[in-house]
C-alpha cells in the first residue's frame, strides 16, 4: 500500500471497517512507515476526543409519551363512541365509566366531522325504513321462512348475496326479505320475528373493516350496529335491547 | 353471552399486534431518532416535531416492515428523511454551505508537523459540527454517536458502502480542520 491509500483508509481501520486483508496490508505499513504513523497516531487521537465531546440529545420525556400514545389502536374506539351510541365492548359495564370519558373526548374532537353525522343520518335512514316497512303493510317481497327460499330470491336484484340464516330455532324465525335502498345503494332487508315483533335486518356491502356491534335508540326503537366480513348489518326492532343483542349473537353464530 | 362475537374480531387482534411488535422494535428508538434530528435540524422544536411527525410515518408504513429486520435502521432512515423534507420547506430562511461528495478538503493540518487541538472543547465541537452540511452532519452522528456500522448507515442514508466510506473520511476532516481553525492551535 502506498502512503496516500494509507491516508485514505485511516477511517475505516479506525472504523473496524476494513476487511482482514486490508488491515493486514495497513497495519504492515504502519509499523514500516514512520511518517504514516505518525499521522495515523494523531489522527486516530485526534478522532477520540472530538468524538467523546459530541453532545447525545437524549429525547424530553413528554416527548416520548405523546409518540407512545399516539401510536395505540384506541383511536378507532373513540371515533366510533361518537354519535351517541354505547359501546358494547367485550369489558362490559365494567369499563363504562372510561367508555363515557371515551366518548366525551371522542364527541368534542369529532363533533364536527361529517362521520358523525353520516352515521346518525344512517340510523335515522335505517328506523324510517323500518317504519315504512310495517306501515305501508310491504313488508317482505317474498314472504317465506325457509332461508333456501328467501337467499335466491335476491339473486339478480343486488350486487352482492346476502347471508340469510334462519335463526326459528333461537326463536327468531325468518319471514322473509326484501329490497330497500339504503345509503345511497341497494340493500338487503331481512325481517325475523320475535314473538309479536318485527326485526328488519338491513345489510349491504362495506369497506369498512369488522366492528364491534353499537347500540342506539331512536324514536323508541332500538337499533343495533356492526360490521362482519365486509358487511354493514342494521337490525331495527321495537324488541327490547337485550333481545335484539341476543338476535345479533345469534346471527355470528 | 356476546363474549364469542368479539372473539371473532380479527382486526382488532391485528392491531393489537401491530401495536406491540411496533412498541418492542420501534419505539426502543425515539431516543436514537431524536438525537439524529436534533442534530439535522439544529433545534428542540424542530427536531420534536421531525420525530413525532416521523413516528406518525412510520406507524403508518408499518406494515411495510418485514418482521427481524432491523427497526432501528429501518425508524432512523425516515427520521433522516423526514429532516431533509423539513429542510427542504425551510429552505430560503438559511443559508447553509453548499454540499458536494467529492469536494476537496485541504489536509494540510495533517502534517505531522502540525500541531495537534490540544483539548478539544465541548462547545466548538458543537459549534463546529453544526456549522457542517447536512450531509456531513448526518453521517457523523449516526457514526461517532450511533455507532452505526457502515452497512447500516448506508441503508439509511441510501448510499453505497462505499461512498460512506469516503463521505465520513471528508466529514471528518472537515470537521478536524474546522477545529483546528476555531482552537488556532494549528500552525501550518
Amino acid at each position: 500500500m502506498s502512503c496516500q491509500e494509507i491516508r485514505v483508509s485511516l477511517d475505516a481501520y479506525i472504523d473496524g471497517e476494513l476487511d482482514v486483508t486490508t488491515t493486514l496490508q495497513l497495519e504492515s505499513h504502519l509499523s514500516e512507515c514512520d511518517s504514516c504513523r505518525r499521522i495515523y497516531e494523531r489522527y486516530r487521537q485526534l478522532h477520540d476526543s472530538v468524538r467523546n465531546e459530541i453532545r447525545y440529545f437524549a429525547a424530553p420525556k413528554r416527548l416520548e409519551d405523546r409518540i407512545r400514545g399516539s401510536v395505540r389502536p384506541a383511536g378507532r374506539d373513540q371515533n366510533r363512541s361518537i354519535w351517541g351510541i354505547w359501546f358494547l365492548g367485550w369489558r362490559g359495564w365494567a369499563i363504562a365509566g372510561s367508555v363515557i370519558v371515551l366518548a366525551v373526548f371522542g364527541t368534542l374532537l369529532f363533533q364536527m366531522t361529517g362521520r358523525t353525522a353520516a352515521s346518525e343520518m344512517l340510523a335515522e335512514e335505517v328506523v324510517s325504513s323500518h317504519i315504512r316497512s310495517l306501515m305501508a303493510n310491504h313488508l317482505s317481497d317474498v314472504i317465506s321462512t325457509d332461508q333456501h327460499t328467501v337467499k335466491p330470491w335476491f339473486s339478480g336484484k343486488l350486487d352482492f348475496a346476502p347471508v340469510v340464516k334462519d335463526l326459528s330455532s333461537k326463536g327468531f324465525p325468518l319471514a322473509g326479505g326484501r329490497l330497500d335502498y339504503i345509503d345511497s345503494r341497494p340493500a338487503a332487508a331481512l325481517v325475523y320475528k320475535r314473538h309479536q315483533h318485527t326485526i328488519n335486518l338491513f345489510l349491504w356491502p362495506t369497506s369498512e373493516s369488522n366492528s364491534n356491534p353499537y347500540k342506539a335508540t331512536i324514536k323508541g326503537f332500538n337499533i343495533l350496529h356492526w360490521t362482519q366480513s365486509h358487511m354493514a348489518y342494521w337490525a331495527v326492532s321495537d324488541l327490547n335491547a337485550e333481545e335484539l343483542i341476543e338476535f345479533a349473537h345469534d346471527l355470528e353464530m | 353471552m356476546l363474549e364469542k362475537i368479539w372473539n371473532k374480531k380479527p382486526t382488532q387482534q391485528v392491531e393489537q399486534d401491530r401495536s406491540r411488535v411496533f412498541e418492542t422494535t420501534v419505539l426502543p428508538y425515539i431516543s436514537s431518532g431524536y438525537n439524529l434530528a436534533r442534530w439535522l435540524t439544529r433545534n428542540e422544536q424542530d427536531a420534536e416535531d421531525a420525530l413525532q411527525e416521523a413516528s406518525l410515518r412510520a406507524w403508518r408504513a408499518f406494515d411495510t416492515f418485514q418482521p427481524g429486520r432491523n427497526g432501528r435502521a429501518w425508524f432512523m432512515a425516515i427520521v433522516r428523511n423526514t429532516c431533509r423534507t423539513l429542510r427542504g420547506q425551510k429552505q430560503g430562511r438559511e443559508v447553509e454551505m453548499e454540499f458536494e461528495d467529492d469536494s476537496q478538503v485541504a489536509d494540510s493540518w495533517l502534517d505531522p508537523e502540525a500541531l495537534l487541538i490540544r483539548e478539544a472543547n465541548l462547545q466548538l465541537v458543537h459549534q463546529a459540527l453544526e456549522e457542517l452540511p447536512f450531509e456531513y452532519r448526518e453521517i457523523i452522528v449516526l457514526r461517532e454517536l450511533e455507532e452505526l456500522s457502515y452497512k447500516e448507515i448506508a441503508k439509511i442514508v441510501d448510499i453505497p458502502l462505499g461512498t460512506v466510506m469516503s463521505r465520513l473520511s471528508r466529514a471528518r476532516r472537515e470537521l478536524y480542520a474546522r477545529l483546528c481553525d476555531a482552537g488556532g492551535e494549528i500552525t501550518r
